[in-house]
């Protein structure tokens, strides 16, 4: 029964090696360094015990070589456990530009996933392997954290804002999903299952479940024309509100003459907080849409808000506005 | 040390601080340093065996994966319990309030400390704070975590936060209150001749300790009294729906409570020194970097809370600063452990008790320490934060750490604060049942959480039950070991024999005073002519 004890999580991710690796490293220079106080402790205290009450040892006061030596030698191990760590970090938090989003919300206590497709699960989570998956992740209420130890991947999930994590699964399976960040009574509850699926199991579970459903930006798009959002943010004529189209990840001019890079928090904080940052050459008129709209609504108007890019002409050049922008400023 | 105060400061046998006045009022009005001492062991001896009540709770209800012994509700009180007991009621003050007040003013020479008076009131400000407890217990608890994360603690939970809240503010105060007193007496009452280099390192690690309670104390004050504020009169600070920010609470948080997680371990590591400097018969193998790695770890401890916080959304880059700045505190730590190593090599060494618990402290402290640097390291830290392996990590600095020093001093120095000497053999015994208990508590836990077992569950997967299993067999053996002081200590008042003024052949000025010491510590001030730790002109104590 013994030999069946695990001490490794599966091996799930793209990252999930590398951090073991970096887990054997750290691992292995405590195990030496461990045995190496031991042994000198343990060899010290029967070498040297007293052997008579008369003793009377020669005081050492010290040597500065040694001390060097043990203060060098740990800062140079430190700095590269500090090294590969960061390295890891960036990586980890740096999600590849290609690959597919998946929107979470988190709420006492459950997991509410929603799939660009217009997909939506409970405390269940489908993503295809070896394709990398970008979550973009907010609460209704307390902080949770998004935690897939197969795949090594955390990240905390608060309320009033987007925080993202990426993962790329490569090992089909159901995996362990828990929330990792203590959040009331039933904290210990708030967990699911991660199924990565070959890629063509994916599409048909994709297609089975999205068949009836609209996708997420048809979805946002029946809300934006529900709360008459087109009727001040026009494409044509002299709007009262700025242009959506192309506004993703585009860089804007505001009121204040900072320009901010209109990202998903962006948007979300636009349509809540209107006034909190205000585009340059309009007014504060729009009135806020708080308590009219849920945090899966907002992830749906803001997917909306993102599909109008590929409408326009120069989606594909996006940052262009944004460049020119800073250029000016910098100017 | 001046050794013609040993014979000319010995009072008649019952003019000592113990027998200087009897009845309940000489005890609560007292403002001797070292009635005030034990007035704190008393107090948070009580507090230990609540605290230690709650772990038993939750380590049995984690035998098996589901929710079978208490509800959720209750498991989410007794951890929050659990851990505020023991860290704001336990370690925090442990060391500290009981050696560190006893013998901080006999090391150095002095009657008393600076401020008396203000050393009582920090001890009734404790009880107070620890009262309010108490009744939080009676209104049905707390469920915040002891972190008290907001926007739950300030908004969602239906628990006693408020009373909460206040109870740790005003322990707090009793906290700066010791800190300020320590920092003016080791300033300004140090006896002639014992200038900063010939201080016990006791002395230099309860002089960082409470630069950190000065510094870092006010600012826990501050958040819970602003977690206090928005929950209790709406005001928007930390939740998002009142305009507040929730992870601005865990900045302000932890740059108090990481740098507390030294006040824990750094009178322990001065307690450490003495110790291993009296049973290898050496001073202290580089005084000067172990004096001074106390003040770095004071420092740098103060500059590196954003560790906590490497899932939270902070910045890749601040994380980065994070990281880097906690590599650099474990270096004076590291080199604390190899200078004791070294204290040992051609010593003369033996295996008293406090002895024992050294070398418990040098295996236990060297993992805890270790461990650190996987929390340290970013890529790492993602994975395994929030889990068991932070729980087995932290335990290992705090009570294999913390506590293995508070044992170690609290039988190096009990014949001089009791007059009475122990019995050996329990005592030998009961340190290896807490060894053994300790490492089984909680090795396993590192296994479980690189295994993926988020902390704070009160149900989890079958898969991680074995690791559980052995844990709480552990928590009763260590339970065990725990209680055999509780007797062969109290045994000890009442039966064991008079201990002499030096009962280890330990230097230092304490030890020149009859057991226990006489009320006002020394007739004439001493005089120092010696380093500390001087054992090659140690004499015989005659007995």
């Amino acid at each position: 029964m013994l030999s069946n004890i695990q001490i490794l999580p599966e091996v799930a991710s793209t990252m999930a090696g590398k951090v073991d690796a970096l887990y054997f490293f750290i691992t292995a220079v405590s195990v030496f360094f461990f045995l190496l106080v031991m042994l000198l402790v343990t060899f010290f205290a029967i070498r040297f015990r007293r052997r008579s009450e008369d003793e009377r040892p020669k005081p050492i006061h010290g040597s500065l070589k040694l001390e060097l030596l043990w203060t060098v030698i740990p800062f140079i191990l430190g700095m590269a456990m500090f090294g590969w760590g960061a390295v890891l970090y960036f990586d980890m938090f740096t999600p590849p530009a290609e690959g597919m989003n998946v929107y979470v919300v988190g709420k006492q206590w459950m997991w509410k996933i929603q799939h660009p497709e217009g997909n939506r699960e409970i405390n269940e989570l489908h993503v295809p392997v070896g394709t990398p998956v970008k979550l973009i992740m907010t609460s209704e209420d307390v902080i949770h954290s998004f935690f897939v130890p197969a795949f090594r991947m955390k990240m905390d999930v608060l309320p009033g804002r987007y925080t993202t994590a990426w993962f790329e699964a490569t090992k089909p399976g159901k995996y362990h999903l828990f929330c990792a960040e203590y959040c009331g009574t039933k904290h210990s509850q708030m967990t699911g299952s991660v199924y990565a699926m070959e890629p063509v199991d994916y599409q048909d579970w994709l297609a089975r479940e999205s068949a009836a459903t609209l996708s997420m930006a048809q979805a946002g798009e029946q809300l934006y024309n529900q709360l008459g959002c087109g009727t001040c943010h026009a494409q044509e004529g002299d709007p009262r509100g700025p242009s959506l189209y192309g506004l993703h990840g585009r860089a804007v001019e505001l009121l204040t003459g900072n320009a901010i890079t209109a990202d998903d928090s962006y948007i979300r904080e636009s349509i809540l907080l209107p006034a909190a940052k205000l585009v340059a050459g309009y007014g504060p008129l729009m009135p806020t849409y708080k308590g009219q709209v849920n945090e899966e609504e907002l992830l749906r108007l803001v997917a909306y808000i993102k599909s109008l890019n590929l409408d326009t002409e120069d989606s594909t050049s996006e940052p262009r506005g944004g460049k020119e922008l800073e250029e000016q400023r910098n100017e | 040390m001046s050794n013609t105060v040993a014979a000319a400061s010995r009072p008649e046998p019952d003019n000592n601080y113990l027998t200087a006045g009897y009845g309940l009022k000489s005890w609560l009005l007292t403002t001797d340093h070292k009635r005030i001492a034990i007035l704190y062991l008393i107090m948070i001896s009580v507090f230990f065996v609540i605290g230690g009540l709650f772990a038993v709770l939750i380590r049995l209800e984690l035998l098996t994966p589901a929710g079978d012994l208490v509800s959720s509700d209750t498991y989410n009180k007794l951890f929050t319990l659990h851990g505020l007991v023991m860290i704001f009621f336990f370690l925090i003050p442990s060391i500290p309030a009981v050696m560190g007040n006893f013998l901080i003013p006999l090391m150095i020479g002095a009657r008393d400390l600076a401020f008396p008076r203000i050393n009582l009131l920090s001890w009734y400000v404790f009880a107070i704070g620890g009262m309010t407890t108490f009744a939080v217990v009676l209104f049905g608890g707390v469920d915040t975590g002891w972190t008290f994360y907001t926007p739950y603690s300030s908004t969602y939970s239906k628990t006693a936060v408020g009373l909460t809240a206040i109870g740790v503010f005003i322990t707090g105060f009793s906290s700066i209150l010791t800190g300020l007193n320590f920092v003016v007496t080791i300033h300004k009452m140090r006896a002639p001749g014992l200038t900063w280099f010939r201080l016990p390192l006791f002395v230099w690690a309860h002089y960082a300790t409470s630069l950190i309670m000065l510094i870092g104390t006010p600012v826990v004050a501050i958040t819970i009294l602003l977690v206090f504020l928005e929950r209790v009169f709406g005001v928007g600070i930390f939740d998002p729906a009142l305009g507040g920010d929730p992870v601005l609470f865990q900045h302000l948080f932890w740059f108090y409570s990481h740098p507390a997680v030294y006040i824990m371990i750094l009178p322990s590591m001065g307690v450490i020194s003495e110790v291993v400097a009296c049973f290898s018969r050496k001073r202290i193998f580089g005084y000067g970097f172990v004096a001074f790695s106390s003040l770095a770890i004071a420092v740098l401890g103060f500059l590196i809370w954003g560790h906590h916080m490497f899932t939270s959304g902070q910045s890749i880059f601040a994380g980065m600063v994070f990281s880097i700045l906690t590599m650099l505190v474990a270096i004076p730590s590291a080199v604390k452990v190899f200078n004791w190593t070294a204290t040992m090599y051609k010593g003369s060494i033996s295996y008293e008790t406090p002895m024992i618990y050294v070398f418990g402290f040098l295996g236990l402290f060297t993992v805890g320490g270790l461990t650190g640097l996987f929390l340290g390291a970013l890529g790492l830290d993602v994975h395994v934060h929030d889990t068991y392996f932070v729980v087995a990590h932290f335990h290992y600095i705090m009570v294999g750490g913390a506590i293995m020093g508070y044992l170690a001093a609290l039988h190096f120095w009990w014949p001089k604060i009791t007059g009475k000497l122990y019995s050996e053999a329990w005592a030998k015994l009961s340190a290896i049942i807490i060894f053994i208990g300790f490492n089984l508590t909680f090795f396993p836990q590192f296994l479980v959480g690189y295994l993926g077992m988020p902390r704070r569950y009160h149900v989890y997967p079958d898969e991680f039950q074995i690791f559980q299993v052995l844990s709480t067999a552990g928590a009763s053996i260590l339970a065990i070991g725990y209680a055999f002081p509780a007797f062969y200590l109290t045994w000890s008042l009442f039966r064991g024999k008079a201990a002499p003024a030096n009962p280890w052949n330990a230097k230092g000025l304490e030890w020149t005073v009859p057991s226990p010491p006489p009320k006002h510590n020394f007739d004439t001030i001493p005089v120092v002519e010696e380093e500390a730790y001087d054992y090659s002109r140690l004499e015989e104590e005659v007995v």
